[in-house]
């Protein structure tokens, strides 16, 4: 079983990526995947989260009680969320809205430029998707296939190319650092 | 009200796996049982459902119509049944006050339709984004007089899909409204819900009066205690009202009609309820203590009692998935094997009442609440199965 915290603030579409990979991970990778979301009032630009459990097993509890991973797109989640994180667990940040402080334990902190990248592309909205692609290859928690076929039903018809060219970016990037790193 | 149109097959029921939260697969449970008249205010957060409908029920050939509010809804849901639609109307803890009393008239004029109650933390607004499960005796004795009800908690999006489909077909075969008991955890929860094929759904349809049209009479039952319908303006000579009636449906304001009127309303439940109630037992026998729970604390509970079965309590597991009627049969025949009855609910006790009085007094009772708001840290579950377990 592992267990995911998405984080940023309202309009990042964090609560997607959560959707997504769950999605993917339960139609399309033969998994289980529990989402559970924190929900306020507030909307854009407040912090944001959403839970994710996958497992191979049935899910009875639902939430995620110490995360495996955590993926931070805002400081302010970061600062919130990282101290809860399991020792020997995954950090993903967006390394130009995170700056981080040594990491705890035996974290396995990755940064990816995951915004930047995104307005690269024309559309700062893809960056969940680069963060996403390079989840998917630093982590293994779902492959990069999965996450594509997720895709239709989860993003507009239109931009489903350009979502997958934002993962491909970010999967990449993510290959890459796990070889050096090896 | 027009009647509804033919439906669009592919359109009508999604069958395959999707990745649905509670609130979609309520809605998409609701069309596949057959619902083709929505009538609503939107609440969080219970919006979502009335969202989906409204973008799906243009392709099944369904009538959406968004209220002034929750009073004019449920009448509203009330005269689409008796048009010949089945029904649905969504909310949450406030409109489900202002519902009240329209789901009164619904009881005494035994209209068939569903009421779902996505729950938040309540009194009064109270916490419009946050889970309760407080509305639990509200959907029992909310509306004045006597009567019974049936209502549901699922406690997965898969359930929300399978139970709104049960809900329409309890509401179809006994003639009220079923209330369909959600919170806000279940809601807002992503699974997968796989979706069969239609024919593997078991819809239930209305039982329709075929006989000759003189001799109609609209409250008169068979056996079953659960009169056969016609819809209003098909030619048949009907009068529906709150006041107490008799089988023609004509008020008649004494007490020995209010005796054969209201025994009937509630007897009709009573009656049936051993096909009426569903729960779902895991590990019941040899257990020292039971846990007895529905909905979201159901999920939360499951770690606690895996939990203390490392420890080495046998402990088992008792789901409401019906909570009204409550399974006081069960519940009984378990407090004289079991040391102790646990039970987790988002209130202050409600359901709880319930299980003490059906306990009665043969093994301890032991409530684990909570004010709303969140769910129970699954410890505070533990520490109540290790105390019954003494």
């Amino acid at each position: 079983m592992v267990e995911v915290k998405f984080s940023g603030f309202g309009g990042q579409g964090i609560i997607r990526m959560g959707s997504i990979t769950g999605k993917a991970a339960s139609l399309h990778d033969g998994k289980q995947a529990t989402l559970t979301q924190s929900f306020g009032p507030e909307a854009r630009g407040g912090a944001c989260s959403a839970q994710l459990v996958v497992s191979a097993e049935r899910i009875l509890y639902p939430y995620v009680t110490v995360p495996d991973i955590l993926v931070a797109m805002s400081q302010e989640a970061y600062v919130k969320f990282e101290p809860e994180l399991k020792d020997g667990g995954w950090l993903l940040i967006d390394e130009d809205l995170v700056q981080p402080h040594p990491p705890h334990g035996a974290v396995r902190q990755l940064a990816v430029p995951a915004t930047r990248i995104a307005e690269t592309m024309g559309n700062r909205m893809f960056a969940n998707m680069v963060m996403l692609g390079f989840l998917a290859a630093v982590t293994g928690i779902v492959p990069l296939e999965a996450l594509e076929k997720a895709l239709p039903g989860s993003v507009p018809d239109r931009s489903i190319p350009k979502n997958i060219e934002a993962m491909r970016k970010g999967w990449g990037i993510g290959k890459q650092q796990s070889a050096d790193g090896s | 009200m027009s009647r509804p149109k033919p439906s669009q097959p592919d359109a009508t029921v999604l069958t395959g796996a999707h990745y649905l939260d509670g609130d979609e697969a309520c809605a998409e449970g609701a069309i596949a049982a057959g619902c083709r008249f929505f009538a609503g205010y939107p609440i969080t957060p219970s919006t979502e459902i009335a969202e989906r409908i409204a973008s799906r029920f243009p392709l099944v050939g369904g009538t959406f119509i968004q209220m002034e509010d929750e009073l004019a809804s449920m009448a509203a849901i009330l005269g689409g049944a008796w048009g010949g639609a089945k029904a649905m109307t969504v909310t949450s803890g406030p409109g489900f006050s202002l519902m009240m009393e329209n789901i009164g008239l619904g009881i005494m004029t035994e209209t068939p339709c569903v009421v779902v109650n996505v729950q938040r933390g309540g009194p009064s607004t109270g916490l419009p984004t946050l889970t309760g499960q407080q509305d639990m005796m509200q959907a029992r004795w909310g509306s004045h007089g006597d009567y019974e009800v049936i209502a549901l908690s699922p406690s997965s999006p898969q359930e929300c899909f399978d139970l709104t489909i049960t809900a329409f077909g309890l509401s179809e075969r006994y003639r009220l409204p079923v209330l369909f008991m959600m919170d806000e955890c279940v809601g807002h929860m992503t699974e997968k819900v796989v979706i069969p094929p239609a024919e593997d759904i078991p819809v239930i349809e209305r039982r329709w009066y075929r006989g000759p049209k003189e001799s109609y009479l609209p409250y008169q039952a068979g056996p079953d205690k659960v009169p056969d319908m016609v819809r209003a303006g098909d030619d048949y000579r009907i009068h529906i009202t709150g006041l107490t009636h008799d089988e023609r449906g004509y008020p008649v304001i004494n007490a020995a009609c209010q005796s054969v009127c209201v025994s009937r309303l509630v007897d009709k439940i009573r009656d049936n309820a051993g096909d009426i109630v569903i729960t779902d037992e895991e590990a019941v026998d040899g257990a020292d203590v039971v846990v007895v729970s529905y909905g979201i604390s159901y999920r939360v509970a499951t770690r606690a009692i895996a939990l203390a079965r490392a420890e080495g309590i046998k402990v088992g597991s008792v789901r409401l998935v019906t909570v009204w009627p409550f399974p006081e049969a069960r519940i009984a025949e378990l407090s004289r094997k079991v040391k102790a009855l646990v039970m987790p609910e988002i209130n202050l006790g409600q359901m709880y009442r319930e299980l003490q009085r059906a306990a009665a007094g043969n093994c301890r009772t032991l409530l684990i609440p909570h004010c709303g708001g969140w769910v129970h840290d699954p410890n505070d579950v533990l520490a109540a199965i290790r105390e019954g377990a003494k």
